[in-house]
C-alpha cells in the first residue's frame, strides 16, 4: 500500500504515525489533568525558582 | 546571499524583540509563573519542540538515512515512544516532583541529592563536562555543513561564524524560559519539516510511488557499482533493514537506533527541562505536541534523506552519499540542489533554530556540571564559583569547537554527526539511566549500589569505545598504539563484537551492578530524607 515491500520498514513506518497518535490521544485525554493545587504548587516552584535565578547569574 | 543576510538580520531582530519582550513582562519570579500558567498551549508546544530537535538529527541522521535507508525510522519510534511517552510519563513527572522536593538544579544534583552523595554528583558532572562537548560538536557540525554547502564558504569559516552566532545567544542569556522565542524557532521548524515532506512525496508522484522508486533504485544496474561496498556490509536497499547481523546491521540497531533511542532518556539537558516545567499538566500536555513535532523533525528528516537517493540519481546518476560528497552532507546538497532557493533561506533559518535552542541547554549543562556540580558541591569549594563556571562554559564552547573542526577531517563516507551523537547518548544511559530510574522508582536502594552501577556502566563503555567498538577505536588510535590493531578482539574468535555498539555492553553491566549492589547493600540514607524526595509522588 505505501510501496515498501519490507514488513520490518512498513511496521516501523506504522509504528511511528501510531505512537504519534497515542501522544495525541494521551494529551487530549490528559489535557487538564495534573494541575493540581495552584496555590501550593507556585510557592513550590517560587522557591525552586528564585534558586534557579541565583544560579543563572552565575553563568 | 544577499537575500540570506537579509532574512538571517530580520530573523534575529525578531528573536530579540521576542526575548526582550519575554523579559519585559516577566519581571519577577511571580510575574514568570503566571505568565507561564496563562500561556497559550500552542507557544507551550512549539517550545517544546524547538529543545528537543538539533542539527544533529536533521543534518546527521537524515545524511544516515540517506546513506543506510529507511531503517531509521526505527529511531523516530524510539524518539517518539521512548524520547517523549515514557521520558514525559515515566520519569519527567516524578523528577520535576522531586528536583523540587529537592531543591536540585541540575541532573547531577538531582541523582547528588537524592542518594546523599558528593561524589555522585562530581562524577556525573565530570562525565557531562567531559564528553557533552561530543555531542555539541555533533550539533555544531550539523549546521556547518549546511553553511558549507549552501553558500559555498570554507568549512572552517562556516564553523566559527555559526559558533559565533551561536555564543551570542548564549551570550544573550540563553534566552531561558522565553516561551515566545522558543516558539518562534519551532514555527520556523514546524513549517520547514512539513514543506519538506510535501515537496519530496509531490516530486516523486505521492507516498507510495515515492517509495517504490526507492526500492527499484537498489537493483538498478547504474547503482549497484556505486553500493558495491554497502552491499558488502549487508546493505539491502534504501526500503529494506541491513541483512541480520552483518556491520551495516550492527550499526544501525545497535549505534544509531539503541544507543540514541535508548540514551536520550538520560540526556542531562533534558532532565533539566522536566524540572522547569509548571505542572503535571504542562508535561501531559507536551506529551501531544511532542509526539507531532518529533515525527514532524526526525520522521521527515529520515523519509527525505532516504527519498533523496532518487532525486540524486534521477539528476546526476548518482546515489544520494556519491553525489553530496559525503553523508553529512546529504541534506545540505539536497535542499541546495533540488528546493527552491527561498526555502533554502527559510531552511538555513529552521537549523540555526534548532542548533541555538539545544546548544544553549547543553553549554549550560556543561558550564553547570563543572562550576556548580563539581567544583562547589562535590569538593565543597565556597569561592570563585562564578568564575569557575563561566570558564568552564567557555572551555566546553572552545573545546566543542575544536571537535567540531577535528570531525570534519575524518572519512566523509562515515556517519559522524550520528556516529558521535550516539556515543555520548550511549555513555550516558550507561552511566545515569539505572541510578535515574532507581532514584526515581526505588526508595530503598543503597547509594552504594548506585555508585557501583555507575562506575561500571561508565568503565564498560569507556573500554569499550577505547579498545572493542573498532569505528570509534580506530578513529581514537590508543588501542592501536598500545596493541597494534583498531580492536582488541579484531582476529580472534570473537571478531564480531568489534561491530557491536557499546551500549550493547555498558548499560546491561550498569544495570547488573545496580541490581547486585540492591540486594547485596543495605541502604543508610535516612527514612525522613526518602519520605522528603518522594513527598507528594
Amino acid at each position: 500500500m505505501i510501496g515498501i515491500s519490507d514488513p520490518w520498514i512498513v511496521t516501523a513506518y506504522v509504528l511511528c504515525i501510531l505512537s504519534a497518535l497515542a501522544c495525541i490521544i494521551y494529551g487530549l485525554l490528559n489535557w487538564n489533568k495534573g494541575a493540581g493545587d495552584e496555590s501550593s504548587q507556585m510557592a513550590e516552584e517560587a522557591r525552586w525558582e528564585e534558586a534557579e535565578t541565583k544560579i543563572n547569574e552565575t553563568l | 546571499m544577499l537575500g540570506s543576510i537579509i532574512a538571517f538580520l530580520v530573523y534575529l531582530f525578531i528573536l530579540t524583540y521576542l526575548g526582550y519582550l519575554g523579559y519585559k513582562h516577566t519581571k519577577n519570579t511571580a510575574d514568570y509563573l503566571v505568565g507561564g500558567r496563562q500561556i497559550h498551549p500552542l507557544i507551550m508546544a512549539l517550545s517544546y519542540g524547538a529543545t528537543f530537535i538539533s542539527t544533529s538529527a536533521i543534518i546527521g541522521f537524515g545524511g544516515a538515512a540517506g546513506t543506510l535507508g529507511m531503517g531509521l525510522l526505527w529511531l523516530t519510534f524510539l524518539n517518539i515512544f521512548v524520547g517523549i511517552f515514557i521520558a514525559f510519563v515515566i520519569f519527567g513527572k516524578r523528577t520535576r516532583k522531586m528536583g523540587h522536593n529537592l531543591d536540585a538544579h541540575t541532573f547531577p544534583e538531582l541523582l547528588g541529592n537524592r542518594f546523599q552523595s558528593k561524589f555522585i554528583q562530581g562524577f556525573a558532572g565530570i562525565i557531562i563536562f567531559l564528553f557533552m562537548p561530543i555531542y555539541a560538536a555533533a550539533v555544531l557540525k550539523g549546521g556547518t555543513d549546511f553553511i558549507q554547502s549552501h553558500f559555498g564558504i570554507a568549512y572552517e569559516i562556516s564553523l566559527l561564524f555559526f559558533a559565533a552566532v551561536v555564543a551570542l545567544y548564549v551570550w544573550m542569556g540563553g534566552l531561558k524560559g522565553v516561551m515566545y522565542t522558543d516558539a518562534f524557532q519551532g514555527i520556523i521548524m514546524f513549517g520547514a519539516m512539513i514543506f519538506l515532506l510535501i515537496f519530496a512525496y509531490n516530486k516523486l508522484g505521492g507516498v507510495g510511488t515515492a517509495h517504490e522508486q526507492l526500492g527499484a533504485l537498489y537493483q538498478n544496474a547504474d547503482v549497484q557499482p556505486q553500493i558495491e561496498k554497502l552491499v558488502k556490509g549487508g546493505f539491502r536497499g534504501w526500503t529494506s533493514m541491513p541483512a541480520l547481523g552483518t556491520p551495516i546491521w550492527w550499526s544501525l540497531v545497535t549505534t544509531i537506533v539503541m544507543g540514541v533511542g535508548i540514551g536520550v532518556l538520560a540526556q542531562p539537558q533534558l532532565v533539566v527541562r522536566f524540572m522547569t516545567v509548571k505542572s503535571n499538566r504542562e508535561l501531559n500536555r507536551a506529551v501531544l505536541s511532542g509526539g507531532i513535532f518529533i515525527i514532524m523533525m526526525t520522521g521527515v528528516a529520515f523519509v527525505v534523506g532516504a527519498l533523496s537517493n532518487v532525486f540524486f540519481f534521477n539528476e546526476t546518476g548518482k546515489i544520494a552519499i556519491a553525489a553530496a560528497g559525503g553523508n553529512d552532507k546529504i541534506i545540505p546538497a539536497f535542499i541546495k540542489t533540488f528546493v527552491p532557493g527561498w526555502f533554502g533561506i527559510i531552511f538555513f533559518l529552521a537549523l540555526i533554530a534548532a542548533a541555538m535552542s539545544t546548544l544553549s541547554s547543553q553549554f549550560h549543562a556543561m558550564g553547570t556540571a563543572m562550576g556548580r556540580d563539581f567544583y562547589q558541591k562535590s569538593l565543597g569549594k565556597k569561592g570563585n564559583t562564578i568564575l569557575i563556571t563561566r570558564t568552564s562554559m567557555l572551555l566546553a564552547i572552545i573545546l566543542s569547537v575544536v571537535l567540531a573542526f577535528l570531525a570534519n577531517k575524518l572519512d566523509a563516507s562515515m556517519q559522524i554527526i550520528a556516529t558521535g551523537t550516539a556515543l555520548f547518548f550511549g555513555l550516558c544511559a550507561a552511566s545515569f539511566l539505572p541510578a535515574y530510574l532507581s532514584a526515581l522508582y526505588v526508595r530503598n536502594i543503597s547509594t552504594k549500589a548506585v555508585v557501583a552501577g555507575m562506575i561500571a556502566g561508565f568503565s564498560v563503555g569507556i573500554f569499550c569505545i577505547f579498545f572493542v567498538h573498532e569505528k570509534e577505536a580506530a578513529s581514537l588510535q590508543l588501542c592501536n598504539l598500545l596493541f597494534g590493531k583498531t580492536s582488541i578482539v579484531k582476529d580472534t574468535g570473537l571478531a564480531k563484537l568489534a561491530l557491536i555498539d557499546p551500549i550493547i555492553f555498558s548499560f546491561p553491566a550498569s544495570v547488573l551492578v545496580t541490581t547486585i549492589g540492591y540486594f547485596v547493600s543495605k541502604n543508610k540514607n535516612s527514612e525522613s530524607h526518602i519520605n522528603n524526595c518522594f513527598n507528594g509522588i
